[in-house]
């Protein structure tokens, strides 16, 4: 897609969605508040996988990160939404400085390892440190302001903040930053040549994902009135890496796409029957074995075969 | 703490590390020779344990006649998975790889609710190791040492397999350069297959084994894989001893830290391994990969 009929796109995704709270049905806002948190922590897992081309296996470390801090912020410490929301989105991107600072050390299966390992790390401090974050009770009673209480005006705040997210992204992919870091996916070493420094880039697109993933998790948290250990175990990290991977990790609203189809299926499995991991685990087989691309890839292979016609 | 605590703790320790040593090994050997982390070994090794309780306490077979069944019952299921599935992807990137034993984890623990629900399950220790033996200095129980002997002697006997035998030379040498051995006339594929088969096959022995010690749960094998993969990194991917070592440590450390730091000693083991990766990312007796 060119730039300028994506911003098309995007412009009237963006009002229907800005429209669809007229259609009254609160089941739909709630549907479209959760699919919009996670089109915003996948697209941040795709800055890592599909740009930097690095696999994260521990991405829920930072959604937990920030979703955990923004309830401890609000709720222990009462403080302002305007405060806290910004200070644990910064946490996260700290807390992805300090990790990141060690993984993007290693590269390949060992960078997947060692951020799983952080990650089950953060899961276990979130576990035992119970006087702050509720051990396996969860964190409950998170205390959002009044003015985002009710279910629509939650939505809307969560669309202003997840389309900033997704511009801001888009921008940051698509800058001179996004393009040296694809150059470092497909040849780190010529990358290095030309004089990029690859370790450091990698760094801060890991940054910039951890950041991201931050605001997804608060959102995520103050949505739920609550954090549970279960948003930062391994599972969640799979989940959304499953996201990327069917949207598509080589296109930039891949992830948007595959966040949105894997979580609406979730829902609409959960309707029939308890079993959605046998589903996913269908799903992510004939993935693997048909549609290695994404369904991004798909559509583009369709398009292809269209345009030869 | 006195000699005599110390001692039994340390006891603990080892039996502990031996059992995760005998699953973990299984891990590092697909590792090694695959260049596949299986997240799936964690699901098998839950499928042994609830295998092994079918088989004594459903059917009443002895103990040893459980965990060959659970031996033999994870290899079966892992000669097919590699059979039909994974040999697609060994040409594949390792994120596909990675995924792919992801969904078998999926699946697989989907099924296992299906087959044995969601109860809790005990084994009990076998009738011939109900007791405990005095040592002298303290008085252990007779399965947690049988679990101390049976690690090195699995140690043992994969050290003679892989670096003894002809077939142990074939498996090093796929580990090196498939295509050249591929050239020289050995069947790659079916050195690739045995190997997922008997790695397999030990994640169903050590989770036969460790049936007696614990309460089998449905959310078994979520953490075990953790600490399989935190073992074989601490020790150096693909490398035996290695894991050896690794498992002694992570045994020692999560005992002494039930002790010393009640709480944390889940959080101490990913302490250990951040350590060990961050002076020497390779593992403690593992060696640094040039361009991989």
């Amino acid at each position: 897609m060119s730039g300028r009929v994506s911003l098309a796109v995007g412009i009237g995704i963006l009002t229907l969605l800005a429209l669809l709270p007229l259609a009254g049905s609160r089941y739909a806002i709630d549907l479209a508040t959760q699919v919009l948190i996670y089109c915003l922590f996948a697209l941040s897992l795709n800055v890592l996988i599909g740009y930097a081309g690095n696999v994260s296996f521990g991405h829920a470390a930072y959604f937990a990160i920030g979703g955990y801090a923004c309830a401890i912020l609000l709720t222990t410490y009462n403080w302002t939404l305007a405060l806290a929301l910004p200070a644990a989105v910064v946490l996260s991107g700290v807390m992805a400085a300090v990790i990141g600072y060690f993984c993007v050390r290693l590269t390949q299966i060992y960078f997947a390892m060692l951020t799983l390992a952080f990650a089950m790390l953060v899961w276990g401090v979130a576990f035992k440190w119970r006087e702050v974050t509720g051990g396996d009770d969860g964190l409950t009673g998170i205390k959002v302001p009044t003015l985002l209480g009710n279910a629509t005006s939650y939505y809307y705040f969560t669309l202003v903040m997840v389309a900033s997210g997704v511009a801001l992204l888009w921008l940051i992919c698509h800058s001179a930053f996004g393009l040296m870091l694809v150059a470092v996916r497909e040849n780190a070493v010529r990358a290095g040549f030309v004089g990029v420094e690859t370790r450091r880039l990698r760094w801060v697109a890991f940054i910039v994902a951890g950041t991201f993933a931050g605001l997804a998790g608060a959102l995520f948290g103050m949505y739920h009135r609550g954090m549970y250990i279960e948003n930062a175990f391994w599972t969640e990290s799979a989940q959304v890496l499953i996201m990327v991977l069917l949207g598509g990790m080589y296109s930039f609203f891949g992830p948007l796409i595959g966040a949105t189809v894997l979580y609406l299926l979730q829902v609409a499995t959960n309707q029939f029957t308890q079993y959605w991991p046998t589903v996913l685990g269908l799903i992510l087989l004939v993935i693997l074995m048909f549609l290695p691309d994404g369904l991004a890839g798909l559509a583009a292979r369709f398009r292809r075969a269209g345009g030869r016609n | 703490m006195t000699l005599t605590v110390f001692a039994l703790n340390a006891l603990y320790g080892l039996a502990l590390a031996m059992n995760m040593f005998v699953i973990a090994s299984g891990l590092n050997l697909i590792f090694g020779v695959l260049r596949v982390i299986n997240f799936a070994h964690g699901v098998f090794y839950m499928f042994g344990a609830y295998l092994i309780y079918t088989v004594t306490k459903l059917w009443g077979f002895s103990f040893p006649v459980g965990v060959l069944a659970a031996g033999l019952g994870l290899a079966i299921i892992a000669f097919f998975i590699e059979r039909l599935l994974l040999r697609r992807l060994y040409g594949q990137e390792h994120l596909m790889q990675l995924l792919f034993t992801f969904a078998i984890v999926l699946l697989m623990s989907d099924a296992a609710k299906m087959l044995w629900g969601t109860d809790q399950y005990t084994v009990g220790y076998p009738p011939a190791f109900t007791g405990a033996v005095n040592l002298g200095f303290v008085v252990f129980p007779q399965y947690l040492l049988f679990l101390c002997v049976v690690g090195p002697i699995i140690a043992i006997a994969m050290w003679l397999l892989v670096d003894r035998t002809r077939w142990g030379r074939v498996v090093r040498a796929a580990t090196q350069d498939r295509e050249m051995l591929a050239a020289l006339g050995v069947n790659v594929q079916m050195v690739y297959s045995a190997v997922f088969v008997l790695g397999s096959a030990l994640a169903g022995i050590g989770g036969a084994l460790a049936a007696p010690r614990l309460a089998l749960t449905p959310g078994m094998d979520a953490t075990i894989i953790n600490e399989c993969f935190i073992i074989v990194i601490i020790g150096g991917l693909g490398h035996l001893w290695g894991s050896f070592l690794g498992a002694l440590a992570f045994g020692f450390v999560v005992q002494f830290g039930t002790v010393w730091v009640p709480n944390w000693q889940d959080v101490l083991p990913y302490l250990l391994m951040l350590t060990v990766l961050l002076i020497r990312p390779w593992g403690l007796l593992g060696r640094p990969e040039a361009g991989r």
